[in-house]
């Protein structure tokens, strides 16, 4: 690891490299047949790993998910389901 | 399927706090960030003082920003963002550029709140947010100058002889607004529609800014990392919270609970109030009470 002058950090967004979906014990799981694309999992999520699809729909990016739980909560239609990690 | 899928997410889509932050799962302050950085774009400058969003998102030699982003000492981030904006002014780009600062509710109504009245004072044209966590969560849960009545924290125990935290609430958006500056507004990540257009609003609005965000912390709070958002809803419906906005000196009231729930509801949802008796719960419930029939002399009005 190379030390910056002033702790400068040049690569914006780098945290990206520390995949934090290790954490995870529960992982979302959403079932397309029932989402209703209202897109509340994708505002509540802290760690912005929630996107909008053009074909799918919105998707769980598992790389950096913790596992909170909140887009299961906030779902209006039960759409997610929180299944423990096997591996 | 039901429904088509939209073209775009309730919200602006670029995510300009990257994932992999260190925040914990659940964490409301990341969220309030997160969605603070939707309404703001990507042409910000944020400054931000110690706290935990500044440790979460900046370990070195990584950041979670995609924006130019500086860390100062825990009770100058206002001073050095009142820096930026005066110099962004001399260069004569301010027009194109916001500077923002989030500073946790340590780093405003405690640590940071001279630099921040300095700055209010000057009328830098500077959008401030506290994201509000109610206590010291960084180190470890310590009280802070925003740690409401009767919660438990690290310096405030419970037992036989205290009972929590035994002041009140610091009303840090009243003191804000005290300064005459012409935006002030408080908000909750549980509203989060709410929240992004103050954040929008405070960035339009030309001087300075603050906005007050109540931000539910899961390990400080003591419930699980799920229901962050269910526990914000129940601090507005409760009245616990109030969302309102500061607009020129003009009070609104942005949301009003239609019947406001008892505040028990709110409490006993959380370990940092779980020794309270009926005694403590209905001394609260008389502050909250106090508090809304004074709004309502005031004459202040919804949408």
């Amino acid at each position: 690891m190379k030390y910056t002058v002033g702790a400068v950090i040049k690569e914006p967004g780098s945290t990206r490299r520390n995949k934090t979906g290790s954490w995870r014990i529960f992982r979302p799981v959403l079932d397309h047949e029932a989402c209703v694309h209202c897109g509340r999992c994708y505002m509540y999520c802290p760690d912005g790993c929630i996107s909008l699809d053009p074909e799918k729909g919105y998707v769980i990016d598992y790389d950096y998910c913790k596992g909170c739980g909140i887009c299961a909560k906030v779902c209006p239609v039960d759409a997610i389901e929180m299944v423990l990690e096997e591996d | 399927m039901p429904g088509r899928i939209p073209k775009r997410p309730p919200l602006p889509e670029e995510e300009l706090l990257a994932p992999g932050h260190r925040a914990c799962a659940g964490c409301g302050s990341a969220l309030c960030l997160r969605l603070c950085m939707k309404a703001l774009g990507p042409d910000t400058v944020v400054v931000m003082p110690t706290g935990c969003m500044e440790v979460t998102t900046t370990p070195y030699p990584e950041t979670a920003w995609e924006v130019p982003w500086i860390h100062v000492a825990f009770e100058n981030a206002a001073a050095v963002a009142s820096g930026v904006e005066a110099a962004l002014k001399a260069l004569d780009k301010k027009d194109d550029v916001t500077v923002a600062v989030f500073a946790g509710d340590g780093g405003t109504v405690d640590i940071g709140f001279q630099a921040l009245s300095g700055m209010l004072e000057r009328g830098h044209d500077v959008v401030y947010v506290c994201y509000d966590n109610e206590a010291y969560m960084n180190t470890g849960v310590q009280r802070s100058g925003a740690t409401p009545m009767f919660a438990v924290t690290t310096t405030t125990p419970a037992g036989r002889r205290w009972k929590g935290e035994f002041r009140p609430k610091k009303d840090a958006p009243r003191i804000a607004a005290a300064h005459d500056i012409p935006y002030v507004a408080t908000a909750c990540v549980s509203h989060p529609q709410d929240l992004v257009k103050k954040v929008q609003k405070a960035k339009e609005i030309e001087g300075p800014a603050y906005v007050h965000v109540l931000c539910p912390c899961p390990p400080g709070w003591g419930y699980d990392s799920s229901e962050t958002v269910e526990i914000g809803e129940l601090a507005v419906d409760t009245g616990m919270w109030m969302l309102y906005e500061i607009e020129e000196g003009e009070f609104r009231l942005t949301y009003k609970p239609r019947e406001r729930k008892p505040v028990e509801e709110y409490l006993k949802r959380q370990k940092r109030f779980s020794h309270l008796t009926e005694e403590e719960i209905q001394r609260i419930q008389r502050m909250v009470d106090e508090r809304w029939e004074e709004l309502e002399k005031e004459g202040s009005t919804t949408d």
